[in-house]
């Protein structure tokens, strides 16, 4: 089936190896401007505490920098190259406006502590990002201060925490759902909660008899990912809610799957209490190899007397400042005021659509989830037959019976010139293959998609052994992860 | 709308090959009481020319072409261009985090050597790759060291960050963690009677930055000695990391939480900025963050991977050393990259630099006001203590499109008209003498006010 490859063709990369390898002695890629102060004695002014040598750190000119990095960075498979169909995570454009407003003068160089006088610009941002942020998502008050989405999750939890605590009444459970993230319970267990597991029904929803028995006064949250990891809107929303309310309890949302829903309807609308957005994955400020992310949370006005200080304020003068005076607030959970570039960036892609091309946005991410699904039905195995939203997951049992996994399936996708999408997630799907291309994904490109996974499924039919060794086309084959783990190598050292 | 690849006409196909009529027929899931019937209520469709011009603007309104002498975690060094020429790269700009080895190998070597370096500069064996920021690396650290010893409390020094002082206590709250603070004595330094009688057998860690937030170097292996006579933990915290080009690293610390922002990260208004926690080969299990490991492939080629992930939540869940997922993979490339272009020679040279401007100023401030602290050695910070409110003397700095020192009465009354002020190598002398000036006038014109008052009172 390789030469039937249509999306990729192999050329020749680079070797290059690790920066430490190329230094030595007297090559520079640095030079600094002559001193215009007298000249120091630094053995005179930090005494014992004068630091002599910097060991193995690296001697190399500009030139070989550019190459290294360069280089380096040709072995990556990024959005710029093609579908990134990884479930969950939202691959989606990241427009280069975004990064060029983050980097204007002021915008990258203001100091977190300048007078609040001459920063007014990085405070009007803040406060336009909010009100479009509340507006958006339905609620009343927000805080941008978490660093990502487990940060907002451990923020909401906190909150959540404060809330009962103001009631008189400590609660001390969570209850999260079988199909969440990974990040819901060791966050919950970073609050003091115990975890307590909501299972899934037939149809991939909350399974809302399981929840009536399972809420009591104990219960502080239901940490809820609507659409789910399985892509499923939980139709029982409103239930779900009433359930929770009736019992004292909240209901948080976590936001990770917010792009199904921006412009067609609102969290706030349908009985969430408060919910974490993630700016890197909705609001398409990059992903960056991992990071830097952005998690706020957005809260309904009961819960935003406890929000992280400091929060933004209309002065009576009618500048914006800062507001440290609140008694009842969480506190902080970050220095200064957060990812403030991201917030730069996911303001500009607000922008850059307006409302309608927000509405159209997601409107295309389910168009295309569902185009995705109608295209790959048959050839693998789908194991919930409930609509889908944004993304839709598969599993491997047809492939299961050649011996053949979805992490197989997976690495071979890297041959046909595709990232793979996510695998072995939500938990409750053995073998799960959970495929999210985003609104960003053309026809012509998801034909490409479905093409590769349909000549996978026949490849695993007649000739397993090939998507069992895969991938064949990329520098390095399978790594030993095993090896890695059993005798960690951290970092290079110089050989003796 | 420009970012979407689809004409009408793909819409109505792509529909069609779905037997759907009209797009919200996708939606039908959503129960019709719960949709949204209406525009949000945001700002209009604009134009890429009137989003620039926006943020023009804004940036005009943010302190755009002043000159400032403020530090306190957050330091203006310059960033050599190729840094963000490199990350620009769509490659490593729109990466996801590198969970597929095979087509991620240029971000797990990247980071690989990020490991490698923060190792070399902190004088630990292994850094992870990267935290959100300082602040809260600072936090997850002492958490470590509570897992480590089994030990519940934590002493912390009065001279770190306040809002890292903040931060803990907010991460602390609903771990059963008790914090205890030491104060500083009369060097700006932790008061090390003071640590005696706050640590003991139930302490897991003691907690300091250096150099702390006052710019003064703290003793580290007279506060590890103590820690260890108590079988506690030393955690320091280093907020100005080009500080390691000239000064020892506390090797007596059992960890080491980093805020890596003035390694070639953009001051942006607090962030996004790169934490990053280094620490000693046992204690690695403990370690919360990602880790990348060498390895080899099935051909015995070297490779590397994401390693030890059952620390992690995505494996361990509630029982995992951290919920910490998404970390700053591409602020810790841009301080990977900083750290290459100045390398074992420019380091030592930038800090000196450092060094140098910042004895410069606090001598030339001396002549005029009191600088606190002096008897132990700084780096690139000091305290400068003034007759007069020192915001008022920083409103007429203003004036000079001058940023002054940070007043410190917010975070600690007891210092009254003490300000923190901070020189790196882009601080000029020019810009040190004109705010030398101007705090001299203003003591001259207090002494002369009080002499007035004085004479009238005779």
């Amino acid at each position: 089936m390789k030469d039937m490859i249509r999306k990729a063709t192999r050329h020749v990369n680079q070797n290059e190896g690790l920066i430490f390898e190329k230094s030595s002695t007297g090559k520079a890629a640095w030079k600094l401007p002559p001193l215009d102060v007298p000249e120091i004695d630094a053995s005179k002014l930090l005494g014992s505490t004068e630091r002599k040598d910097l060991g193995n750190m690296p001697e190399v000119s500009e030139i070989e920098i550019i190459r290294h990095f360069t280089r380096l960075s040709t072995w990556n498979y990024a959005i710029d190259l093609g579908m990134y169909p990884l479930g969950s995570c939202t691959m989606k454009y990241n427009p280069r406006v975004n990064e060029a407003v983050a980097r204007v003068e002021g915008i990258a160089n203001g100091h977190p502590y300048q007078p609040e006088k001459i920063s007014q610009g990085a405070l009007q941002i803040l406060k336009t990002l909010s009100d479009c942020l509340i507006e958006i998502t339905g609620m009343d008050a927000i805080t941008l201060q978490p660093a990502a989405g487990a940060h907002g999750e451990l923020t909401g939890l906190l909150l959540v925490r404060a809330y009962h605590h103001s009631k008189g009444k400590p609660r001390k459970k969570v209850l999260i759902p079988d199909s969440a993230h990974g990040t819901n319970p060791a966050t919950a267990a970073m609050v003091g909660y115990a975890v307590e597991n909501l299972k899934s029904d037939a149809r991939g929803m909350v399974d809302i008899s399981a929840l009536a028995a399972q809420m009591n006064e104990e219960v502080a949250a239901l940490m809820l990912t609507n659409p789910n990891t399985l892509g499923i809107f939980e139709q029982d929303i409103y239930k779900i809610a009433d359930i929770l309310h009736a019992r004292g309890g909240l209901l948080y949302m976590d936001g990770a799957n917010m792009n199904a829903l921006v412009g067609k309807v609102r969290p706030g609308d349908f009985g969430v209490d408060l919910m974490h957005l993630n700016l890197h994955k909705t609001f398409s400020t990059p992903h960056g190899g991992g990071g830097p992310g952005s998690g706020p949370v957005a809260v309904k006005k009961f819960l935003e007397a406890f929000l992280p200080k400091p929060v933004v304020v209309t002065k009576p003068d009618g500048t914006l400042g800062f507001d440290y005076n609140r008694p009842q607030s969480v506190g902080r959970v970050r220095a200064f005021y957060g990812n403030f570039g991201m917030f730069v960036r996911a303001l500009a892609y607000i922008q850059a659509n307006g409302p309608e091309g927000l509405r159209q946005t997601t409107e295309d991410a389910v168009l295309n989830a569902n185009y995705i699904r109608k295209g790959l039905e048959g050839a693998y195995d789908l194991p919930y037959s409930t609509p889908n939203m944004h993304e839709v997951v598969f599993s491997d049992k047809l492939q299961a019976k050649k011996g053949v996994r979805t992490m197989d399936i997976a690495k071979r996708l890297i041959d046909y010139g595709f990232h793979p999408y996510t695998t072995a997630f939500p938990l409750i799907v053995p073998g799960a293959m959970m495929i999210e291309p985003t609104e960003s994904e053309s026809i012509e490109e998801m034909d490409l998609f479905i093409d590769a996974m349909k000549s996978i499924a026949e490849e695993v039919e007649q000739d397993p052994q090939t998507v069992l060794d895969a991938p064949h086309s990329t520098r390095v084959s399978r790594l030993d992860e095993t090896a890695a783990a059993r005798k960690p190598v951290l970092r290079w050292k110089p050989t003796a | 709308m420009r970012y979407l690849p689809k004409s009408p006409a793909d819409r109505e196909a792509m529909l069609k090959a779905l037997g759907l009529r009209s797009v919200d027929d996708l939606f039908a899931p959503v129960p019709a009481e719960y949709r949204l019937n209406r525009d949000l209520k945001i700002p209009r469709q604009m134009a890429e020319s009137e989003i620039m011009d926006y943020f023009r603007q804004r940036s005009r309104e943010n302190g755009e072409g002043y000159m400032s002498f403020l530090g306190a975690g957050a330091y203006l060094h310059y960033r050599p261009v190729i840094i963000d020429s490199l990350i620009s790269r769509g490659e490593f700009l729109t990466a996801y985090t590198p969970y597929q080895a095979e087509i991620s190998q240029g971000t797990l070597q990247s980071i690989f050597e990020f490991q490698t370096m923060i190792c070399e500069l902190t004088g630990m064996e292994v850094a992870n790759a990267s935290m959100y920021d300082g602040s809260t690396a600072a936090a997850e650290a002492v958490m470590m060291a509570v897992r480590l010893t089994g030990r519940r409390s934590v002493v912390v020094a009065r001279s770190l960050h306040p809002e890292y002082r903040e931060v803990l206590a907010t991460y602390a709250t609903h771990q059963d963690m008790p914090l205890s603070v030491a104060n500083f004595g009369g060097d700006g330094r932790l008061n090390l009677h003071e640590l005696e009688n706050s640590v003991s057998s139930e302490t897991a860690a003691v907690l300091i930055q250096s150099p702390n937030f006052f710019g003064t170097i703290e003793d580290a292996a007279a506060v590890a000695d103590i820690a260890h006579k108590n079988g506690a933990l030393l955690v320091v915290s280093i907020a100005e990391a080009v500080s390691l080009g000239i000064v020892e690293p506390p090797r007596d610390a059992a960890i080491i939480a980093m805020e890596a922002q003035s390694f070639g990260v953009p001051l942006g208004f607090g962030g996004p900025y790169c934490g990053v926690i280094a620490t000693r080969e046992k204690f690695v299990r403990q370690m919360p963050g990602r880790l990348v490991g060498q390895t080899v492939d099935k051909q015995g080629r070297r490779g590397f991977v994401l390693t030890l992930a059952t620390r992690e939540q995505h494996i361990r869940r509630e029982k995992a050393t951290s919920n910490i997922c998404t970390n700053q993979a591409l602020v810790a490339l841009m301080v990977n990259i900083f750290m290459t272009v100045y390398g074992k020679v420019g380091l030592k040279e930038l800090a000196k630099q450092n060094l140098a401007k910042t004895a410069y100023a606090a001598g030339q401030f001396a002549r005029h006001g009191k600088v606190l602290f002096s008897d132990a050695p700084r780096f690139n910070e000091f305290v400068v203590e003034t007759s007069e409110d020192p915001a008022a003397i920083n409103s007429r700095l203003l004036g000079h499109k001058i940023v002054g020192g940070l007043p410190l009465k917010k975070f600690y009354p007891e210092l009254g008209n003490a300000a923190l002020w901070c020189c790196t190598e882009m601080t000029t002398r020019s810009a040190i003498d004109t705010a030398v000036g101007l705090v001299a006038e203003s003591e001259r014109s207090v002494k002369s006010a009080k002499e007035e008052a004085e004479e009238v009172a005779r």
